[in-house]
């Protein structure tokens, strides 16, 4: 029997949280945001029952057995998709994706009728990505189920730095740090700072688990005032770099590379790429981090994305579904009846 | 309608150019006849202790929304040219022209460029012929300084007054939020607020050397007010609105996404708000309109960056300038001026003024009367209002448009 049928998590001291739903009193997940410490915490001391199932042979529970999850993808992502699709599975869902090239938004539909009309199918949750920020929000005010937000526009993708914060847990664990949270850790996040949903999640969560971080970008990638989110801002990456023990690149897409906000690819990666010497300028042994997909040889050299044991990128792909896994579980037990969670809807 | 008889307008508090005043107002054959007493055979309405205005001139509206001009006491609305099709054409011109008679007077703002497309200059004289008082950029800013000349040029040749949106195109881009911290945490596509100092700074100067009239339609930074202050030291032919949102609500009215507040241009930080309140004060600005753009769900409920700019204004208008008298930002003099005095004045049209000779259109107002703006319960053909659930004070409750009651 899984630990979803406990108010409070295996192996975790009591009183780390509120006991049953008041450990996350949330409908939806749509943004780090909206979430306290504590709240970060749970999820993801319920994600680690998942990375220990997902290592087995046996991947399966019928945990969510007889629930239908929609996948609303309106914007493309291959690996997302696949992560929540997988987690879903892997928890005995009935798990249907959504796409927007195939759906009736193509015809002109509004997104708030889209929303209506998953909601009429009786979803028990609706997983959306969307292009503009603030659209997972708008469709989880018009839906009766819970809705995880998988990425919307450039404001959040709190699945993403859920996982980021997991896999960086791990690995501090592997190295037999014992603290679970990451105090006193210098972040450095470095790319299209202005784009990222990425880099806006994870700011949020990695300053809640007590880490302090750094955002480096040229300044026509760089948002406006985002010192005010409390992070220090550097357009020097070397600077940057000094004494970091996480560095975490971002995505180019390929549509910025050339003229609009950097003159060429060659010229963002002098300045910007991760290289094996420029690592050396970070603190000894700082891990490396990528949310994928990445372009090798562009923002990291592909023997800094290999480096066994420095890069953690695959190993930020391994958490994703667990995280997800725990998401889905956490959001549905208001709707299983699960004891402490309230009643079934 | 013309006025059958005359009325005389009795017990009000009338706001006139010189100041408040007791008495009477006497309105004839469409006209403020004076100030006398009742004259034999008069009708006469008790105004019981309201305060008595001109009706308000809301220069720059994008409908043409009777019932929620009438709530609001406005009583003639300069269209925007951004219509479908645009008013870039003299026989559309004229059809809007007649739109709004007999209780409304709709005075059409000419495309500056045909098709509002920023490149060719409108047939500007011949829709002036056809009823047009004053020429408009629409919603957006003319991008080639060659273009914007020759039409500052061309304008001040037919004397016409040039209304222009103040935005630079090439900065504020597919930007929908000013930058600074809310559109950052916000992840909105959002452009500095220079972009409209920068806008500025050209049309001042262009109007300067082309001796031409123009009105920027909306200020909301301090950066751009200070240029309208200096130009008008020197004697530039510039004048300067604003819309309510701009002096009541900052950007911290689009947490949570709300598009009632996604306007064009949009909501500054705390800092430019104030420097609008002080212009206000100071003289800087000399109009406030309401933009009137009522927009259904259609346009408003999605995503912020998907959704249309605009604000339902007109029903909030004399209200939220009423919180300006109440602190002490303007008195009541001023107000009315800033709503109906200066807007007449720069369209050219005899009105908005309680004055002899002055189309008599008039409004009654209890200013203390308390109501909530309620986006289900507006006059305007939608709800779309950022003041939505604010509770407020000033209610119209007569108007006369050329001496006939409306309504």
């Amino acid at each position: 029997m899984t630990s979803a049928e406990k108010s409070s998590v295996a192996g975790v001291p009591a009183g780390r949280y509120p006991a049953g739903a008041l450990a996350f009193p949330h409908r939806d997940l749509v943004a780090i945001g909206r979430l306290e410490r504590h709240e970060i915490l749970y999820l993801l001391d319920e994600a680690e029952q998942w990375v220990a199932m997902n290592r087995g042979a046996d991947k399966h529970t019928d945990l969510l057995a007889g629930l239908t999850v929609i996948n609303a993808f309106f914007e493309n992502s291959t690996r997302t998709l696949l992560s929540f699709e997988i987690a879903g599975k892997r928890l005995g869902a009935d798990v249907v994706n959504m796409h927007a090239a195939q759906s009736s938004v193509k015809k002109g539909e509004t997104l708030i009728d889209t929303a209506i009309t998953l909601n009429a199918m009786r979803a028990d949750a609706i997983v959306i990505r969307h292009g503009s920020s603030g659209a997972v929000e708008l469709i989880a005010e018009q839906v009766d189920c819970p809705v995880l937000n998988a990425g919307d526009g450039q404001h959040e993708h709190p699945t993403q730095a859920l996982l980021d914060a997991l896999a960086l847990r791990h690995a501090l664990r592997d190295r037999g740090h014992a603290a679970d949270d990451f105090t006193g850790l210098t972040v450095t996040i470095c790319g299209d700072v202005l784009h990222s949903r990425v880099a806006r999640s994870n700011i949020l969560s990695m300053q809640a688990m007590g880490a302090s971080v750094r955002v480096c970008a040229p300044p026509s990638l760089m948002p406006a005032h985002v010192d005010a989110m409390g992070v220090e801002i550097f357009h020097d990456f070397d600077a940057a770099l000094a004494g970091a023990d996480v560095v975490m690149m971002l995505r180019l897409q390929n549509e910025r590379m050339s003229g609009q906000f950097i003159p060429s690819p060659r010229e963002y990666r002098h300045l910007y790429g991760l290289s094996k010497a420029r690592l050396e300028l970070a603190a000894p042994d700082a891990l490396v981090m990528h949310p994928g997909p990445m372009n090798r040889g562009i923002e990291i050299d592909s023997d800094v994305a290999d480096m066994a044991d420095r890069s953690i990128i695959t190993r930020q792909v391994e958490m994703g579904v667990a995280i997800r896994m725990a998401c889905l579980d956490v959001l549905t037990r208001r709707r299983r009846g699960v004891a402490g969670w309230g009643d079934a809807a | 309608m013309k006025q059958a008889r005359p009325l005389t307008i009795t017990g009000g508090r009338l706001v006139t150019p010189d100041g408040v005043c007791d008495g009477a107002l006497r309105l004839a054959d469409g006209i403020i006849a004076g100030f006398e007493g009742p004259h034999d055979g008069d009708d006469i309405v008790d105004a019981k202790g309201a305060l008595v205005i001109p009706g308000l001139v809301d220069l720059g509206v994008f409908a043409i929304d009777k019932g929620a001009f009438h709530f609001g006491g406005i009583t003639r609305a300069a269209l925007m040219p951004d219509q479908n099709p645009p008013l870039d054409y003299p026989a559309r011109v004229n059809f809007i022209a007649k739109s709004g008679k007999p209780d409304m007077w709709v005075h059409p703002l000419a495309a500056a460029t045909a098709g509002l497309a920023g490149a060719e200059l409108a047939e500007i004289a011949l829709m002036r012929e056809a009823g047009a008082v004053a020429v408009a950029t629409g919603r957006r800013w003319i991008a080639d300084s060659g273009v914007m000349l020759r039409l500052l040029q061309y304008a001040a040749m037919l004397d016409m007054v040039v209304v222009s949106h103040a935005e630079d195109g090439g900065l504020t881009g597919k930007a929908v939020a000013t930058a600074g911290e809310i559109a950052t945490r916000l992840g909105l596509p959002a452009a500095p607020s220079q972009a409209e100092a920068l806008a500025v700074a050209r049309d001042i100067a262009l109007a300067e050397l082309a001796g031409a009239r123009l009105h920027i339609r909306q200020m909301t930074t301090r950066a751009a007010l200070d240029l309208v202050r200096a130009a008008k030291a020197r004697g530039v032919a510039v004048t300067a609105g604003v819309t309510p949102a701009h002096f009541m609500l900052s950007d911290l009215a689009t947490m949570d996404f709300r598009t009632f507040a996604r306007l064009s241009p949009p909501l500054r930080c705390e800092d430019d708000r104030h420097a609008v309140r002080e212009a206000l004060a100071d003289g800087t600005i000399d109009v406030i309109s309401s933009g009137h753009d009522p927009r259904g769900p259609e346009d408003k409920r999605l995503p912020f960056a998907d959704a249309e700019p605009g604000m339902a204004g007109a029903e909030t208008l004399l209200a939220m300038a009423l919180t300006l008298v109440r602190d002490g930002i303007v008195d009541l003099p001023r107000a009315v001026e800033l709503l109906a005095t200066n807007p007449a004045r720069i369209l050219g049209v005899k009105a908005g003024a309680l004055a002899a000779g002055y189309e008599a259109d008039i409004a009654l107002v209890d200013p203390e009367r308390p109501w909530i703006i309620d986006r289900r319960k507006m006059a305007a053909s939608a709800g779309n209002t950022p003041f939505d659930g604010q509770p407020t004070q000033g209610r119209v409750t007569a108007l006369y448009k050329g001496g006939v009651a409306v309504g």
